[in-house]
């Protein structure tokens, strides 16, 4: 799976919300793009990722 | 001054045709701060013929070190002061003010008729709310995020990047106001420029 232009193996599918847990992202301060298409806020525990998928994860940060 | 000076002045400046399309765009700038004041501040100059400013806050003394307001504006809201501001740099513009929190309710209402946003919010969870909600909900709009820009780091580190199809995010990325290093008003001016830039860009279509 491409994950923010680097590859990464997915050794098997994992729910969306598992996978950003797993990584430390907070899903309130996240936009996530999963094959060219924005994942829905209240659909990340139903969204299935498989090692094909191109994912893209924006983090923010605080200031303005 | 009349308004044919005005147009004939940014004409000479920019040419007949970008300014004609300059003049014909409008954007939104939602969040009135260090970032938003000053990408309206940049688009009214360059001639945007209409802006929608949103802010609900009202300009405080902690604004002063970064954000686009004087002394005199304490305690008033942020969209009239910053609308007042802009009529003495063009008043040969359309702005058009809500004063309003910007929920993920009421954002559809508020940017349906928009086509280039920027998004000029202050905390993470607000610039996160905004993003998914008009990337989910209005697809047509193209977004620019402001992400990164505390402190006095690097000037270089803060960039332009297309991250989706329709979404730019300007900033560095990382520094975040809420550890340790403060809002700037050099680093917060060269993002708030980035965001103001890229506007400028899509509007020309020049990408």
């Amino acid at each position: 799976m491409k994950v923010n232009g680097k590859e990464n193996i997915l050794k098997q599918n994992v729910v969306l919300s598992d996978y950003l847990e797993q990584l430390g992202y907070r899903t309130d301060r996240i936009a996530v793009e999963r094959n060219g298409l924005i994942v829905p806020r209240d659909s990340y525990k139903e969204c299935v990722l498989s090692d094909s998928d191109t994912l893209e994860i924006v983090h923010f940060v605080g200031g303005g | 001054m009349t308004e044919e000076e005005y147009k004939d002045i940014c004409v000479q400046r920019f040419g007949a045709e970008i300014y004609t399309k300059l003049a014909d765009s409008r954007v939104a700038v939602a969040g009135l701060g260090g970032l938003g004041s000053h990408i309206a501040v940049m688009l009214a100059r360059s001639c945007v013929g209409t802006l929608h400013l949103i802010d609900f806050d009202a300009v405080d003394i902690s604004n002063l070190n970064r954000q686009e307001y004087y002394i005199p504006h304490i305690g008033r809201p942020k969209t009239q002061c910053l609308k007042e501001k802009l009529m003495e740099i063009n008043p040969f513009i359309h702005i058009l003010t809500d004063n309003v929190r910007v929920t993920r309710e009421n954002l559809e209402e508020i940017f349906r008729e928009e086509a280039i946003v920027c998004e000029a919010f202050d905390r993470p969870e607000e610039k996160a709310m905004l993003v998914n909600g008009i990337l989910e909900k209005l697809p047509h709009v193209r977004l620019i995020s402001g992400s990164g820009m505390a402190g006095f780091g690097d000037a270089n580190e803060i960039q332009t990047k297309r991250i989706f199809q329709n979404f730019y995010l300007c900033g560095d990325g990382k520094t975040d106001s809420e550890e340790g290093a403060g809002l700037m008003a050099p680093r917060v001016s060269i993002c708030a420029g980035h965001q103001a830039n890229q506007a400028v860009r899509l509007i020309l279509q020049q990408g």
